[in-house]
């Protein structure tokens, strides 16, 4: 959308800004779930797992998807690749 | 079959609570139903004034509540629609003079004899609120469609949710086609898809909610009135028909699917 409106030389139509901010409001609102404390909480479960199991650390994506008024963290973990982590 | 107890409520202030409130209850007691509407605003009555019942007003809801007065003294009749009958808010008192159990126990008193309780309930997310959800078989959240009455409406949702009212009903008042052709005002879509519950009315901005609000006449006896339309509408959903929802949709719709189409192509 935003190459398009480039293209054209226009920014996007307000509501479509304002669809996008509160989108982004509610996520937080609903879940009393700061970036901030995301962040943390993503650093902690890296933590937890990589006592487990090796992971990419830098590829990790946590998260918040909405369906409906239902909330759902979700956390993208990659694994190392396996042979890295035998010759490691 | 007992009355229900519907309560408009909203989070934000001035979205249109208590313009929904008279007219749901004028609409409802033109259908023939006996509807009660109460004033749960207590220290910021209004619902008095839209109704153009101002004047009349001897007893209140704080005096029925604390014993002053019978339940029947405080119940002021419609002029012009003889099965309405407004519970006035205390003006001179507030929120805490009141209870939920109060409004539970008065609601409970009027359903033997109305079809209809409805509350006009205050801004905000206290005491007042509470009060007037504790006694709701329904609740419906009013919004409008811009950004702080949609972030509003969505914690009040969440509210209502958590004290097991839901799922809420929504209304979004206010609408202009004209922005929303233009991509400046959010869409009944967008508002949908952010809010997620179910849709009951969609009312489009209106200048003659103003000129009945002066007169103190509800704009559903206003048969030319689009909002007046609208609000019927309302009321036919609550009494279980299928009333299919205004044109407002329509007008920026076809438009605004297609900008939506093209955009996300460019994205």
């Amino acid at each position: 959308m935003k190459l398009f409106d480039q293209l054209l030389g226009r920014e996007p139509k307000s509501a479509q800004t304002a669809k996008e901010r509160v989108k982004l409001m509610l996520v937080h609102d609903r879940t009393d779930l700061s970036p901030k404390t995301l962040e943390k909480l993503k650093d902690e479960l890296i933590g937890v797992i990589s006592r487990h199991i090796e992971i990419d650390v830098n590829a990790v994506r946590i998260e918040m998807t909405q369906e409906g008024r239902q909330q759902r963290l979700i956390a993208d973990i990659p694994l190392r690749p396996a042979l890295r982590r035998r010759a490691g | 079959m007992p009355g229900k107890v519907i309560t408009i409520t909203s989070g934000k202030g001035g979205v249109g609570k208590t313009t929904a409130t008279a007219n749901l209850g004028a609409a409802l007691a033109q259908s023939g139903y006996k509807v009660v509407c109460i004033d749960a605003d207590i220290g910021l009555r209004n619902l008095d004034v839209v109704l153009g019942l101002e004047n009349r007003i001897v007893y209140d809801l704080v005096d029925v509540v604390e014993g002053r007065c019978r339940v029947r003294q405080a119940m002021i009749r419609d002029k012009r629609l003889p099965e309405l009958y407004l519970i006035p808010a205390a003006q001179t008192r507030d929120k805490s003079a009141v209870s939920p159990s109060d409004m539970v126990r008065l609601c409970d008193d009027l359903r033997g004899e109305y079809d209809y309780i409805l509350i006009d309930s205050p801004a905000g997310i206290e005491r007042g609120f509470r009060n007037a959800i504790a006694p709701a078989d329904v609740v419906m959240v009013i919004t409008n469609p811009e950004v702080s009455a949609v972030r509003d409406a969505d914690r009040i949702i969440g509210l209502i949710e958590a004290e097991e009212k839901g799922p809420a009903l929504l209304v979004i008042n206010r609408i202009k086609p004209n922005m929303i052709k233009r991509g400046d005002m959010l869409s009944p879509d967008d508002v949908l898809e952010l809010l997620a519950i179910e849709l009951v009315g969609l009312i489009p901005e209106d200048e003659g909610v103003v000129t009945s609000t002066n007169r103190g006449l509800p704009v559903v006896l206003d048969g030319r009135s689009k909002a007046g339309q609208a609000f019927r509408n309302i009321s036919r959903r609550l009494l279980g028909e299928k009333v299919p929802f205004l044109d407002i949709e329509e007008e920026g719709g076809l438009f605004g699917r297609l900008t939506r189409r093209i955009r996300s192509g460019g994205d």
